[in-house]
């Protein structure tokens, strides 16, 4: 069964038409990541999917049923938000139980539903707190408790990991990830950091202004992009693009090479003078001079000896070069 | 900036000029209070003097006890400005919630046009409210007053409750609405408390013109069953005499209930300027 449907999605704002006919399928117990730049719709589309915004066109199926029409809490959803947005006046406790006692559930299902969170997120010492005297990686587990004890069909995370700092990040996101293992359900998940889209998502959702660029596994969109946006988005450091022409190519077109395929090698095609070196120790990124418009990233593993005002030549293996046209899409 | 602050000399004139102006304003209250507890003749012979054994006198709050019905005055006043204040804090949050959270057409029309009240004095319309209250049967009620300093209100605390009100989380309010509260409950619930600091403020701008209005209640209300505090103050000012001791005491006894309901509000008030701020 497909947990959510997305068919002809539209949405404008007034004039402006954010969300440019979307289409879509979640199969029941996949991870999708929606990711793209800020602006291009993302949280938009996770909105709409949560019912906070009505679409402008288009039918939006949960669970087989259509709720285009249907308001947020009928829809079988469960969100966790960007703030937290935890109930400032409830305990830990009353603010997981909220949904539950709005949809008049017996004490005793309510009761175990909280435990059984509780003790999958480690919430048990806390359910009498106030928010405001939990840290910010313990709120965020609150209102993932909140989320799980309602049981959806669909869980929609909205960036729920950008207030954090950069080691609890890490920890949620493990959390998150094993929290989809043992509970099954659909997850959709809103993030602009392509780290989490990597580590996380079963499938991931590229879109730029409004419309759905790539749709597939990590893996796919980073070896295979469909075209030069996606290439760039995806990857950290961003593929290098030059002018194909400079490596043999065909005139016209651009090639794309990730950082990672460009080794050093005496009689490289390309080179120039290192300007920066970045040694994270595990890896080691070289910014190089190339005399192209933009400087070339590479990156090599493990620690090297490289400083700025080197020359350097580089080779790479031509198999491994992406082609686009002029319009950025691939050139296969 | 941070030397600034420190530096004594700095220090001390900024609480020199707060004294100075707590001193201003004070004095005011002050001669009225001391001269209330003063006999008559001594009032005007030595207006500034404390009241000693000589002079003290409580003849005015006799007098004011004695004459007029003063604690009906005095509930008047309350219940007039208690019930306008409620509704005035009501129906503004409710306002200003709808336009801050609602897109809908004609939504910062509506709100210029609810803040538009702000730049109008309401006692231009006073004849047409006479005439209105008049036809309504409302004259020589409470509700007359009540209703007026609603519609008084209501301009500021819309204009005011609003800019707060865009300020709670969006997230906040969208939760609630994923666990399945209604709008009302969202809004008594969840954003209300969150913007009670500005409901203190618009209270306290308020409470004060209410409780000291003598136009409204003269006008529409003047009747001894309705008689406001100030409004029934004015039977000890005459043409030719006037009860001075009376009317100190009664503006004395008047700043008491006042007083009190400030103090309540002050506590949320200060946070209610400061929040913007400070964070």
């Amino acid at each position: 069964m497909t947990a959510l449907t997305l068919d002809h999605v539209n949405k404008s704002f007034g004039p402006v038409h954010v969300l440019k006919d979307i289409n879509l399928t979640v199969e029941e117990g996949e991870f999708v990541v929606f990711v793209g730049p800020s602006g291009c719709g993302k949280s938009t589309l996770l909105r709409i999917i949560a019912g906070l915004e009505d679409t402008t066109s288009g039918e939006v199926m949960i669970g087989g049923q259509v709720v285009t029409q249907t308001p947020p809490a009928k829809r079988g959803i469960a969100m966790v938000f960007q703030s937290y947005a935890l109930y400032p006046h409830l305990s830990v406790r009353d603010n997981m139980t909220l949904a539950l006692k709005q949809e008049k559930q017996p004490k005793d299902v309510i009761d175990a539903r909280v435990a059984e969170a509780a003790r999958m997120l480690n919430l048990g010492d806390y359910l009498d707190r106030r928010p405001s005297e939990l840290s910010g990686g313990q709120r965020q587990r609150v209102a993932i408790g909140r989320a799980i004890v309602r049981q959806p069909k669909l869980f929609l995370f909205d960036e729920p990991l950008s207030n954090l700092d950069a080691a609890l990040r890490m920890n949620t996101r493990l959390e998150i990830a094993n929290l989809h293992r043992s509970l099954k359900g659909a997850m959709i998940y809103v993030t602009h950091d392509q780290t989490e889209a990597m580590t996380l998502a079963d499938k991931i959702v590229v879109l730029r202004d409004g419309r759905v660029e790539q749709v597939g596994s990590p893996i796919e969109l980073y070896n295979d992009p469909d075209n030069q946006f996606v290439a760039g988005f995806l990857g950290a450091p961003a593929m290098n693009f030059l002018p194909a022409a400079r490596i043999g190519g065909a005139e016209g077109l651009t090639a794309g090479i990730r950082p990672e395929h460009l080794v050093p090698q005496a009689e490289g095609p390309l080179g120039g003078r290192v300007l920066h070196v970045e040694s994270l120790g595990g890896d080691t990124n070289v910014i190089i001079d190339a005399g192209l418009d933009e400087p070339l990233t590479q990156r090599m593993f493990g620690h090297h000896e490289v400083h700025a005002g080197e020359e350097i030549r580089l080779g790479f293996d031509p198999a491994k070069v992406l082609y686009f046209d002029d319009a950025g899409n691939r050139v296969r | 900036m941070h030397k600034a602050r420190n530096n004594p000399l700095n220090k001390a004139a900024m609480h020199g000029v707060l004294i100075l102006y707590t001193l201003i304003a004070l004095f005011p209250v002050f001669v009225i209070l001391i001269n209330s507890f003063k006999a008559r003749k001594a009032i005007f012979r030595e207006p500034l003097a404390l009241p000693s054994a000589d002079s003290f006198s409580l003849i005015g709050y006799q007098t004011v006890l004695k004459q007029g019905d003063f604690f009906l005055y005095f509930q008047n006043s309350l219940i007039v400005t208690v019930a306008s204040l409620f509704f005035v804090l009501l129906f503004g949050a409710m306002a200003a919630f709808a336009v801050s959270e609602y897109r809908f057409k004609g939504n910062t029309m509506i709100g210029l046009y609810l803040a538009l009240g702000i730049m109008i004095p309401i006692r231009i319309g006073t004849v047409a409210i006479l005439e209105m209250m008049v036809e309504t049967g409302l004259v020589n009620s409470l509700w007359a007053l009540i209703l007026v300093y609603t519609a008084q209100g209501l301009p500021l605390a819309v204009f005011i409750l609003t800019e707060f009100m865009q300020q709670v989380s969006d997230d906040l309010k969208n939760a609630g609405r994923i666990d399945g509260l209604s709008e009302y409950t969202i809004f008594f619930r969840l954003v209300l408390p969150l913007v009670r600091p500005a409901m203190a403020t618009v209270a306290v701008f308020n409470m004060i013109p209410i409780w000291n209005d003598l136009w409204f209640p003269l006008i529409l209300a003047p009747s001894e069953a309705t008689k406001t505090l100030t409004l029934g103050s004015q039977v000890f000012i005459g043409q030719f005499v006037t009860d001075w001791n009376a009317v100190l005491s009664a503006l004395s006894m008047a700043i008491l209930p006042a007083l009190v309901l400030y103090v309540i509000f002050s506590r949320q008030l200060i946070r209610g300027i400061t929040s913007g701020a400070v964070k």
